[in-house]
């Protein structure tokens, strides 16, 4: 497993997938999300900057992930918002993240789903990791 | 893993992973394809989704594997799984997030070399008038009622609003519209995506393709479809949008404790499930369906606005400039179908996940001008190279639920075409073969090199070659939209 934390592609063949490690559980999602951003390759503009906290809940952590990052996407969708600072608390079945951004400039891919393929969040003795693979 | 010596040959495009090959299959796996595209199926983990997809409950026949198969999420592209309705399970992962992505196919009487010097204007019209990219809006926005209507009436929402006309619907599967759709069930998340994009062609490997018919392989089926060789032909591939993703993306979530609720133990996530006779199975199933409505509804629009774009370049240039409806196909959903299953009429529901339905002569459910004929199958190839369309025989009925292949399917992943093709020079060399191209990002328009797909001649070959379909006529592209 890699050290600290960070993220990048890796090949799946019909889609995007990305490989999340970090140090922390929480800062496990901070990366999925800033990984998932940098796959639509999204620009955002400087200005107004914006602020939106979730509450979420799910079955287990990989549902939490699931739920988290698409809520994330239904704010590009719905508000044309993107996200570039995350303070992200989780538990066993509920999240809670504070979410600082601004309005989308550019996007060039689209993410239409995030999906449960190969979806676990291994515990090593570093931190955590995860496989995430996207619907495009 | 699953390796070549699992397999059971049953012919030269017939093989078999027997039912015996691990504990929790309920059924065997049966895979058409040649010796080779089984070799290069098991790179990836097609075979081992196929093998999982056998535990599903309810699952009766074999689940069947088309020769383009290649990995997907729980459940094979390429695959077909028939559930015993109503107690068995309904799986969102076996018809896949972009449900009714499909496939239309317009025919003309308009010759190749009448509108070669328009062929430029023609891409750049089409380009217009059918909006496609990532996140775009569609030709229409849908007020919520609106979004209702279109979920009811599919594409008779579009013939309602003077945008079809009735050989459209007749001449697509279900008629354009699949009854039992509901609402009620769908997410306001959903339906916030799903009203601004009807009528948008999406992005990723859909698109919009002018073709030449080449070659015609069955006279009679060519010239009752109103194919002739040397005339131009339009094929429209795209599907439900945001909205059929999110209600997969819903209810893939949701039935995480469905599963739990119903005792169903599954080897993979995305196979999630739950019983069609329970208030679950019977939510996703409306909500399903009205997604297709979405999706038949969307392919009609665009087809209606790729008229309009074939009426401003080519009226009074051409003679007839008309686009006539060839057939509407489905290569992602779950219907409910009456089948022979080991000599018993059983009524199922066939989850077709990259699989297109290929009913033979005589059957429910065709217009009476294909009843001689079988239906349509519009198999396209990926950019660049052939399509194809074929018809359903009565051998598809017996030897996979009435279903055929769907596509080429991919051997590259995304990541990978993207580093070995660069779009640029991709679109340059298409141009240099005659193909107009008009791509919205170069990345995605590498991510859909030819090279990143099997060869569709071979896909449709091992299909004949199994007799489960027939070839009609092969098509030859002159112009590609895309996003």
């Amino acid at each position: 497993m890699q050290k600290g934390s960070g993220f990048k592609e890796i090949d799946h063949t019909a889609d995007w997938a990305l490989s999340v490690w970090a140090p922390s559980l929480s800062e496990l999602f901070v990366q999925a999300a800033k990984g998932m951003y940098w796959l639509m390759e999204i620009t955002l503009r400087e200005n107004p900057r914006v602020e939106r906290e979730v509450v979420l809940e799910g079955a287990d952590h990989e549902s939490l992930l699931v739920n988290f990052l698409s809520e994330l996407l239904y704010f590009g969708y719905s508000e044309e918002l993107g996200f570039d600072h995350f303070e992200v608390t989780v538990e066993d079945t509920r999240l809670a993240a504070r979410l600082q951004g601004a309005p989308v400039q550019e996007q060039k891919k689209e993410i239409k789903a995030v999906t449960f393929h190969n979806l676990q969040v291994r515990q090593k003795p570093e931190g955590y990791d995860v496989t995430i693979v996207f619907d495009v | 893993m699953v390796t070549l010596r699992d397999f059971k040959k049953i012919s030269d495009h017939e093989w078999e992973i027997p039912q015996s090959f691990r504990p929790g299959m309920r059924v065997p796996v049966r895979v058409f394809a040649t010796r080779e595209l089984l070799e290069e199926a098991l790179d990836d983990l097609s075979m081992e989704q196929a093998v999982n997809a056998a535990a599903l409950p309810g699952t009766v026949g074999a689940v069947i594997v088309m020769p383009d198969v290649h990995q997907g999420y729980g459940f094979p592209i390429g695959g077909v799984a028939a559930t015993r309705y109503p107690d068995g399970v309904i799986s969102p992962g076996a018809i896949g997030y972009d449900v009714n992505c499909g496939v239309r196919l317009l025919g003309s009487s308009i010759f190749f070399e009448e509108v070669e010097p328009y062929l430029d204007q023609l891409a750049t019209a089409l380009d217009h008038y059918c909006p496609s990219g990532a996140g775009k809006k569609g030709g229409v926005s849908l007020s919520e009622a609106e979004l209702d209507q279109v979920c009811r009436l599919g594409a008779r929402w579009a013939l309602k609003k003077g945008m079809a006309t009735e050989q459209d619907l007749r001449r697509t599967e279900e008629g354009g519209v699949i009854e039992g759709a509901e609402t009620s069930q769908i997410s306001q998340r959903a339906k916030d995506r799903g009203r601004p994009q009807l009528g948008s062609l999406g992005s990723g490997n859909h698109f919009l393709e002018v073709d030449v018919v080449a070659e015609i392989y069955d006279a009679e089926a060519a010239q009752v479809m109103g194919l002739s060789e040397g005339t131009l032909a339009l094929a429209i591939h795209s599907g439900s949008r945001g909205f059929g993703h999110q209600i997969c993306s819903d209810y893939v979530q949701s039935f995480q404790l469905a599963v739990r609720k119903y005792g169903i133990d599954l080897p993979d996530r995305e196979l999630v499930c739950a019983p069609m006779n329970t208030p679950e199975g019977e939510a996703y199933l409306g909500a399903m369906r009205s997604a297709a409505n979405y999706a038949f509804a969307n392919r009609q629009l665009l087809a209606h606005q790729a008229r309009q774009a074939f009426e401003e370049v080519l009226a009074g240039k051409v003679k007839n400039w008309h686009l006539h409806q060839v057939y509407d196909i489905a290569h992602n959903i779950g219907k409910i179908e009456t089948h022979n299953v080991d000599g018993v009429q059983m009524k199922v529901c066939v989850h077709r996940k990259g699989a297109t339905r290929a009913f033979g002569p005589g059957s429910p459910g065709l217009p009476s001008e294909y009843q001689s004929i079988g239906q349509p199958v519009l198999v396209p190839g990926s950019m660049g190279t052939s399509s194809w369309v074929l018809v359903g025989t009565e051998a598809s009925m017996e030897r996979s639920f009435g279903s055929s292949c769907h596509g080429a399917g991919r051997v590259l992943s995304r990541n990978q075409a993207k580093k070995r093709v660069r779009g640029d020079q991709l679109r340059q060399d298409l141009q240099n073969e005659g193909i107009h191209v008009r791509a919205g990002s170069m990345a995605g328009l590498a991510e859909e090199a030819p090279e990143a797909y099997k060869d569709v001649d071979r896909v449709v070959n091992t299909v004949s070659g199994a007799s489960i379909a027939r070839k009609v006529a092969r098509l030859r592209p002159v112009a590609v939209i895309k996003g």
